[in-house]
């Protein structure tokens, strides 16, 4: 069984790749969503539920789990699937390994490999429960492929009231940009930059090239970017298609938060520090002089001077 | 306002990490450790709303006897009381741990009044578990959210918001409640030098040693995941190298 929610993406398509490898998938939607190429999807239906509600939904999934006894419960290693995956462990009284990247589940006590540290060490575990429940590491297996409409079953659990107190009771909307997320192209900001001020230049070209700002620890620690911006461990994991590090010395906690960057471009002066060393691409120099110019020539070629 | 944050002893973020030779372990000989980051702001916070609404902050580990570094770090930034849960030294998994500081979080409050709120930091630096939290307030009988960057109290509610893609999301729990926060919600102060003094003559309430009930998660070993060898491209140095790195944008189609 792997709980979808109500948005299923990139993440949460990973995590049906993995259940796949260990037998048949039945997925958990919150409400009318499907998933192509499954052979039943439970629709669980609740006003409660119109809303994320972490408590609400690990009620819903503990009596799913109670009526089907389903060998596994696997959820994306996201901030949802993490927090509503430790509820239902709690609810359950039940083991829960969170994040792992790969399972053995040959025996009755599954083998598995999960990510501490975000991902700069591995662990081998060893899971005995009834039923167990994983959270897979966002970007460690690839997107699920199915084709077929699944059969549809509507699961409406029984949900006291009491539990809207952890219910989400407002959304502010916040005008951004691009977000971190989603953004093709990642221009970020480390030590290197200096100042505040000095992110000027970095927004200029993530602005020409349709993409967002992003900033180290050390940034937010001083106070030059919002922590909304900070990528990394204690910060936002990302994927971009390019990740432009421009004065980042590559920290491990760093690295974590843009490892599965498709390529990585180090703008450094230090041509040993590790983000050099470990990019695709590397320009040797200060930021100060390379930035402006690439945006010169970025606005050259688009014919905007 | 009684306010109990409970913390983490973890090597500093950034280090180097070596395993030791069963690899059972981190080699922690030389290693510096503090706080989690997510929980250092839990300390920080917890002070902020004792600063605002008056109260005390308990600080609370389970940990060899090196934790009691990191309860004194946290006196030092200004909590009042700190205690100690002694393991002998093995990492505890998360069902043990959470068991351990619900019924030691049961005691203190018989002995005294109930814990308004409960703060913990998101999830570990090191494990990385995303459930001790979670687990307690289950055990408590309170409710819990996570992943909070901006925190309230209004009279008998905590009002949290969550960071999310389009801007966040408000949560209103009733108190006693569980909040586990992430870093950004606040930037942590630097001890003082009373503060420093304070921390030194504190007395840390030292329980224990504690034995773990084995949980159905059992870590074997640790190993360093395999690092992918890159062949670095340089595509110059200096402001000469801007017409290279906009042929790469162009080849990767990021110029449109």
């Amino acid at each position: 069984m792997v709980f979808v929610g109500d948005q299923p993406g990139e993440i949460e398509s990973q995590a049906i790749t993995l259940g796949h490898s260990l037998g048949s998938v039945e997925a958990v939607v919150l409400g009318d969503v499907t998933i192509v190429g499954l052979n039943r999807v439970w629709s669980v239906q609740h006003p409660l539920l119109s809303d994320y509600a972490p408590e609400a939904i690990a009620e819903a999934l503990a009596q799913l789990v109670g009526r089907e006894m389903p060998a596994a419960v696997i959820a994306a290693g996201t901030e949802r699937g993490n927090e509503v995956m430790a509820h239902l462990g709690a609810l359950l009284d039940l083991p829960l390994a969170s994040n792992i990247v790969s399972v053995d589940a040959a025996d009755d006590d599954w083998e598995l490999t999960r990510v501490r540290w975000g991902g700069s060490l591995l662990e081998e575990a060893t899971l005995s429960a009834f039923v167990k429940l994983l959270t897979v590491a966002p970007h460690s297996q690839p997107a699920f492929a199915g084709s077929g409409d699944p059969e549809v079953t509507v699961f409406t659990p029984e949900i006291d009231d009491s539990l809207a107190r952890t219910r989400v009771t407002e959304r502010v909307t916040v005008e951004a940009g691009i977000s971190l997320t989603t953004a093709p192209v990642v221009v970020s900001g480390g030590r290197g930059v200096g100042s505040a001020e000095g992110f000027a230049t970095l927004e200029q070209l993530a602005n020409l090239l349709g993409g967002a700002v992003g900033c180290s620890r050390v940034v937010t620690n001083n106070g030059w970017r919002s922590h909304r911006d900070q990528v990394g461990q204690t910060g936002t994991r990302i994927a971009p298609s390019l990740y432009i590090a421009c004065g980042i010395s590559g920290a491990i906690q760093h690295w974590v938060g843009m490892m599965a960057a498709k390529k990585v471009l180090a703008i450094n002066t230090d041509p040993d520090a590790p983000m050099v060393t470990k990019a695709d691409y590397a320009v040797i120099g200060d930021l100060h002089e390379i930035l402006p110019a690439i945006v010169d020539e970025v606005k050259r070629r688009k014919g905007l001077e | 306002m009684r306010i109990l944050t409970c913390v983490k002893r973890v090597p500093a973020p950034g280090a180097r990490i070596n395993l030791t030779e069963d690899q059972r372990a981190i080699d922690a000989r030389h290693l510096s450790f503090t706080v989690s980051p997510h929980e250092e702001c839990a300390v920080e916070e917890g002070i902020r709303l004792r600063e605002a609404n008056g109260g005390t902050v308990t600080v609370l580990t389970l940990g060899p006897a090196e934790s009691e570094e990191q309860l004194r770090y946290a006196i030092s930034v200004g909590a009042d009381t700190a205690e100690l849960i002694l393991t002998d030294g093995e990492e505890w998994d998360p069902q043990s741990t959470a068991n351990a500081l619900a019924s030691r979080i049961k005691d203190l409050e018989a002995e005294g009044e109930a814990f308004d709120l409960i703060l913990f930091g998101n999830e570990s630096a090191d494990a990385g578990g995303y459930q001790v939290g979670i687990r307690v307030a289950h055990l408590l009988g309170r409710p819990i959210i996570t992943g909070i960057k901006g925190l309230q109290v209004e009279q008998q509610t905590v009002v949290a918001r969550r960071e999310v893609e389009s801007g966040f999301e408000v949560y209103r729990l009733p108190l006693p409640a569980v909040v586990a926060v992430k870093e950004g919600i606040n930037l942590p102060r630097y001890p003082t030098l009373p503060g420093r003094l304070k921390a030194k003559k504190a007395e840390v309430a030292n329980l224990g040693p504690a034995v773990g009930i084995g949980g159905g998660l059992q870590m074997r070993m640790l190993r360093t995941p395999k690092e992918q060898q890159t062949v670095t491209t340089v595509l110059g140095r200096g402001a000469d190298a801007a017409p290279a790195v906009v042929d790469l944008l162009a080849e990767l189609g990021l110029l449109r």
